[in-house]
């Protein structure tokens, strides 16, 4: 049984067609990995799903319930961590907490707070405010504050695509040993297919928009846990590699863009001067001619 | 420019001077003519500007307000921090009311492009107005208030000209807030009161305190013009009384006081709303 189910998903803004027909299925447990083309509308499809979009046709339904609107059971982590830079990290998850658990006691809530600061190693800067912590560090409180909601699934859009490629390796680590620990469901969003095939299960390609939709499903049977180092050489990681990136790529071939230029002609039109212009008469200004015409350019 | 030790002592202190010493070299100085026997023929002013009163005279004038400043002689005779403390107290009432009507009708502004529409017409006619024109209104407005009158007319003044800066610096805050945190707000489901009270309100406060801070200028700029139109006691009041009376070396006095307590005010507000921009 699906946990959360898209069908003919489309979404358009303005007249733009961003999302076309999009079918996903996502069983509970998974880790699911969507990897796009940035500006193809990844961020609009995690929107769909969290409901802070709603589509334009078709349904979005978790646990067969049709979604709505945004709710704590679909905990999402920014891809700019959105955390309230007023509060200090055990603030911000509290916020989280106290409002998704609120019928528990105060003790019971500060304790589940404290359990999930612990989980991202962030216990030594608690009270730290935002501005005080490292990108990295703010992408951890991020992901801490959306698994205190006990969320029944995680939703990640490129949590790590601002962080530098050390970091980047760091947290991609504690991604993967944070859901081996919690057996969530995830949806992460990433332009980087590596990234993707390194921690999912399955991952499945966004094609290049405008109308993007999702293309065949690649299952990761990589064994875990998985070694950064090793994975490198094993044939089945670079077969899905080569498999995710070449469908990107064909896909973004198929889609020509056009650029409609303007084209400004010289403003100029040749005069018979020898012609003698009178005051009596009505003055006539040399002609001009202010044509412009558009040519379409194929990029 | 090279910078030097002590520079940001030196130099507004040298600019300080060459103002001093240009006011003295303009103003006016009390030349007395003698006879033969010593006897006073003539006493007449002469300079750029007679009637101006050079730096010697303001001071040997000022001196009994400046070293007893809480000494209450008479209502309208008092030592020059009595009066700014008269005054002080003054704007202090009319700029709280300013900013209790002024923030939440910002905030209002802030929500709703409905409201924002209504109201920006108005706004933008009645800001512009000064405090001279207003005060009439508000003597008219508490004809009935008696003894009160004056002091209610002065604080509706104040209140609606200092208001404007908190107005539309709080809606400008409003409407820059994030959608990130409010996207915060909806996927963790707040209230409507909580979302205010916890995201909102604190995204908004730079920018409010910025609102606060200009507002307490206007207010401190009108405490004069308010003062003098009503003759209560206080650094305006006090001003307009000696220019009636022809000593004209206490207006200058006045003047100083009026600047050096703005200044004052500005930095203290800006204390407190740069503690809030780094939150």
């Amino acid at each position: 049984m699906s946990l959360l189910e898209l069908n003919n998903v489309s979404k358009s803004f303005g007249g733009s067609c961003v999302l076309k027909d999009v079918n996903l299925s996502i069983a509970k447990g998974e880790f699911v990995a969507i990897v796009g083309f940035s500006g193809a509308g990844k961020t609009t499809l995690i929107s769909l799903i969290a409901g802070l979009l709603k589509a334009d046709s078709g349904t979005v339904t978790l646990n067969d319930k049709p979604v709505t609107g945004p709710g704590p059971d679909r905990g999402i982590v920014f891809q700019n961590y959105s955390l309230l830079p007023w509060l200090s990290v055990f603030e911000n998850i509290s916020l989280a907490v106290d409002q998704v658990f609120g019928d528990w006691d105060a003790a019971k809530r500060r304790a589940h707070v404290e359990h999930y600061i612990k989980m991202v190693n962030l216990t030594p800067a608690r009270d730290k405010r935002p501005s005080e912590l490292s990108g990295g560090m703010r992408q951890r409180v991020s992901v801490a504050r959306a698994l205190a909601m006990d969320p029944q699934i995680l939703l990640l859009d490129e949590p790590l695509s601002a962080l530098d490629a050390l970091t980047r390796a760091t947290l991609q680590d504690e991604i993967s040993r944070i859901r081996e620990e919690t057996h969530k469901t995830v949806v992460l969003i990433t332009n980087d297919p590596d990234e993707g095939i390194y921690l999912a299960d399955r991952i499945i390609p966004l094609t290049a928009g405008p109308g993007a939709t999702l293309g065949p499903s690649f299952t990761v049977d990589i064994p875990r846990p998985r070694d950064r180092k090793a994975i490198n050489h094993d044939a089945h990681f670079k077969q899905l590699r080569r498999d995710v990136t070449t469908f990107l790529l064909d896909s973004k071939h198929d889609q020509k863009t056009t650029v409609t230029r303007k084209l400004v002609l010289p403003d100029i039109e040749p005069e018979d001067l020898t012609v003698i212009r009178s005051f009596g008469e009505r003055r006539t200004a040399p002609k001009r001619s202010r044509e412009i015409q558009e040519e379409k350019i194929e990029v | 420019m090279k910078s030097f030790k002590c520079d940001w002592l030196i130099l507004p202190l040298l600019g300080a001077l060459i103002v001093i010493l240009g006011w003295h070299v303009l103003a006016g100085k009390k030349v007395v003519t003698k006879d033969a026997e010593g006897n006073v023929a003539s006493e007449e002013r002469k300079g750029a500007i007679p009637a101006l009163p050079n730096v010697v005279e303001t001071w040997e004038s000022s001196k009994p307000y400046i070293v007893e400043p809480f000494a209450k002689r008479g209502e309208l005779d008092q030592g020059i921090l009595r009066f700014t403390w008269l005054s002080l107290v003054l704007v202090a009432k009319g700029y709280l009311i300013a900013l209790v009507i002024g923030t939440p009708l910002g905030f209002m502004i802030g929500l709703s492009k409905f409201f924002t529409k209504m109201t920006d017409p108005i706004i933008q006619v009645l800001r512009p107005v000064s405090p001279l024109a207003w005060l009439p209104l508000g003597m008219v407005l508490f004809l009935d208030a008696g003894r009160n009158a004056s002091e209610l007319a002065a604080l509706f003044t104040i209140a609606v000209c200092s208001m404007w800066p908190t107005v539309l610096n709080t809606a400008v805050g409003v409407r820059a807030i994030p959608q990130d945190y409010l996207n915060v707000a909806k996927v963790l489901k707040l209230s409507r009161f909580k979302t205010l009270t916890k995201v909102m309100i604190p995204a908004t406060l730079p920018y409010m305190f910025t609102g606060f801070r200009l507002s307490l200028g206007i207010a401190w700029l009108v405490i004069v013009a308010a003062e003098m139109l009503t003759g209560r006691p206080g650094v305006g009041g006090f001003l307009w009384q000696q220019y009636n009376a022809l000593i004209y070396e206490q207006i200058i006095l006045c003047i100083l006081t009026i600047g050096i307590v703005g200044f004052i005010l500005d930095r203290l507000m800006s204390v407190v709303e740069r503690r809030f921009k780094t939150a």
